[in-house]
């Protein structure tokens, strides 16, 4: 068992844990802690993948923006610190279909053809970020792509300035 | 590489560490009397009127929006940065188009009221 | 005569000869390598902060034309440590419905946040903790990490001015961060790399001379990412009762005032890795230790630079920040890339003096022009504001009574 093997280990099983303390939580705003320790074992796993810059970004976009985000709009809506209780029929109507995708992702996983066989370790030309963003600037790669995100980027935008800021004479 | 990640997460379990200890250290050496003025809510010296709940502002909302689209335009900018040197003049140009949408953006958010703080 | 020149390694070398020597894997030894390494770099920071606020509040004292702390010791150098004893025994008071996990959890935040700063930070050109090779987004996630607790410790509260005050501190810091995140940018678009050490080490230039406008913007927004003067609305005291911090007692809040102080010289030795060329300087490739001192002295001058601008300027309003974030260093940060961008492209590199002139003169045209604009912006906005009356005098005089068809002004 190589020591990358148990860092795997222990990262999959503490983010699964926090999975679990999260859709379990009964406060709210613990629910948003455990969120941020998914999201941070998500970029472990990235990091474990030698993909450095999308663990890097990993923490930086999700961590840092979108669960402060989140954070605030539990933050901002009532009774966050009160206790939510929920039904006991939709607690088991809930773990049933989670059980249902989960068995049928694993299926389908397990039937994959390629499932036992190992990654190959990437090139040194490929791991570079530099290639990355050579990638982004062909136009016969991914160009468009990066074009039409600053355009996906842009209706977001307008669309937070529209919804979030108060017309003038009307009501909020 | 890997070497570097398990230094960074040390690193970071130390930094965690060190002030929770510190913390602990001062817990055990302060003393306790908890008693249930002193453990009230401060409130310029009178007595707490209401739950504790502010008014929804959409406006730290907002900001925190903004932040998080510019955020991620900047992170799709970095791996242009740091291919800059092999990218012809072409792909400099398509990049600047890029910051340009976002710029348009800004200037809507601007035009409209966005950045005044009500 | 080598311990001399490079301390640090010889003595990582001679530390895994005496363990290989006992009979530990390589694996180990490495991992036992890190973790003294991380030890001595997280503890000699939290150690070095005791100077650090000897250091400000003295230089603070004759900034305000008095001598600051004189008594305790020989020009006052215990009166840190004198100050940190009596933090340490205070009691440590929980205020009533205060959540526990996020109350306790948010001055640990706040001070891992700043700590874990000093990973990345290149101290010579080979010592560095880790040159992983994104160490410049590495800075904005853990910037994130401090921001987290920060709201933390104002919802965990249970106050409403500690949520208010909160909530501000975090939306001036999220706003501050995206230019600090865009003007990143520009030494990344130099050296092409965003290891520290690489663009501490490819400044053959220094980048503050290449990119002056960018570098002013990311001075300004650190200084705004520390909570410092101008922009300390955070710990302002006389607004809002002390702000997010308020519930705090004891060593909890001295720990807010560590990540404070420390995150000022973190954010000088960051500047000075970036933008003026770190621990490079004539013989510091050959001399690590001489890089050392070299960087040590770049951030105690920009260090000292933030304690004047500290001691000297007034406080911004809340508004006046957002205005002056959104309106003035977001728009002039993208501009300042995207001139950077082009302008190294258009005017290849040549003889390193016409390079330095060519970027020098766009940067000053770049601040030139934007300097217009907002003047121009200005004056459109005073004409906005229309004059809805006179003033009226306060004291009407006593000694001739009023005419009959005239009023009595109050």
């Amino acid at each position: 068992m190589t020591g990358m093997q148990v860092i795997f280990l222990i990262n999959a099983l503490v983010s699964v844990l926090a999975g679990i303390m999260l859709a379990t939580s009964r406060k709210l705003i613990h629910a948003g802690l455990w969120l941020i320790l998914t999201l941070f074992g998500v970029a472990i796993m990235f990091g474990l993948l030698e993909a450095s810059f999308l663990a890097i970004v990993q923490g930086v976009v999700y961590i840092g923006a979108i669960a402060i985000l989140i954070i605030f709009a539990i933050m901002l809506t009532r009774e966050t610190m009160e206790e939510s209780h929920g039904k006991r029929t939709r607690w088991i109507l809930t773990s049933i279909v989670a059980l249902i995708t989960l068995a049928g992702i694993l299926l389908a996983l397990l039937t994959w053809p390629q499932s036992s066989s190992l990654t190959l370790p990437l090139s040194e030309e490929q791991q570079s970020i530099a290639e990355l963003g050579l990638a982004l600037v062909d136009p016969e790669r991914y160009l468009v792509p990066f074009e039409v995100a600053s355009l996906l980027l842009l209706a977001a935008l307008v669309g937070a300035v529209y919804v979030a800021v108060e017309r003038k004479g009307e009501e909020k | 590489m890997l070497h570097e990640w398990l230094y960074l997460a040390i690193f970071l379990a130390i930094s965690l560490f060190i002030p929770a200890v510190a913390i602990g250290l001062a817990a055990l050496l302060s003393p306790r009397k908890p008693a249930p003025i002193k453990n009230s809510t401060y409130e310029c010296g009178i007595e707490t009127v209401g739950p504790t709940r502010i008014q929804f502002k959409a406006q730290y909302y907002l900001y925190a929006l903004l932040f998080l689209i510019f955020d991620v335009e900047t992170v799709l900018l970095y791996p242009f940065a740091v291919a800059y040197q092999k990218i012809a003049l072409f792909g400099v140009i398509e990049v600047v188009v890029f910051i340009l949408i976002l710029a348009a953006g800004l200037v809507y958010a601007w035009r409209n009221g966005a950045f005044e703080w009500q | 005569m080598n311990l001399l020149l490079d301390p640090v390694n010889v003595i990582a070398e001679w530390l895994t000869r005496l363990m290989t020597g006992w009979g530990f894997s390589t694996g180990l030894v490495q991992f036992i390598l890190f973790v003294i390494g991380a030890g001595v770099l997280s503890m000699g920071a939290m150690l070095f902060t005791v100077l650090l606020i000897w250091i400000e509040r003295k230089l603070g004292g004759r900034f305000q034309d008095r001598i600051g702390p004189n008594r305790v010791g020989p020009w006052g150098i215990f009166q840190t440590i004198a100050d940190m004893l009596k933090i340490f025994t205070k009691e440590l008071i929980h205020p009533a419905g205060a959540d526990k996990v996020l109350f306790n959890l948010a001055p640990i935040l706040a001070v891992a946040s700043v700590l874990a700063l000093w990973a990345v930070v290149p101290f010579a050109s080979t010592v560095i903790g880790v040159n992983i090779n994104v160490g410049v987004l590495y800075i904005l996630a853990v910037g994130g990490l401090g921001e987290l607790g920060i709201i933390l410790a104002g919802f965990g509260s249970n106050n409403k001015y500690a949520l208010l005050g909160g909530f501000r501190a975090v939306a001036q810091l999220l706003s501050y961060e995206v230019p600090l995140a865009i003007t990143l940018l520009v030494p990344v678009l130099l050296s092409g790399s965003m290891g520290m050490n690489d663009i501490a080490a490819a400044q053959n230039v220094w980048y503050i001379f290449l990119a002056p406008v960018a570098a002013l913007v990311f001075f300004i927004a650190s200084i705004a990412e520390n909570g410092r003067a101008p922009f300390d609305l955070i710990e302002a005291g006389s607004e809002i009762v002390a702000g997010f911090n308020i519930e705090y007692s004891g060593l909890k809040f001295g720990m807010f005032y560590v990540a404070d102080f420390l995150h000022a010289f973190t954010s000088a030795m960051i500047f000075s890795a970036i933008f003026l060329g770190g621990w490079q300087g004539p013989g510091a490739e050959t001399i690590p230790l001489l890089g050392f001192v070299y960087m040590l002295i770049k951030t105690a001058v920009v260090y000292f630079v933030m304690l004047a601008i500290r001691f000297s300027l007034p406080r911004l309003r809340i508004d006046q920040m957002m205005n002056l974030n959104w309106k003035y260093l977001t728009p002039l940060a993208l501009a300042s890339v995207l001139l950077t961008a082009i302008l190294d492209k258009v005017v290849p590199v040549s003889l390193m003096l016409v390079r330095v002139g060519v970027f020098l003169a766009g940067n000053v045209l770049l601040f030139l022009i934007s300097d217009r604009l907002v003047a121009l912006y200005r004056r459109g906005k005073e004409q906005e504001r229309k004059i809805v009356s006179s003033p009226r005098p306060l004291a009407v005089s006593l000694l001739e009574p009023p005419a009959e068809n005239q009023e009595v002004q109050p």
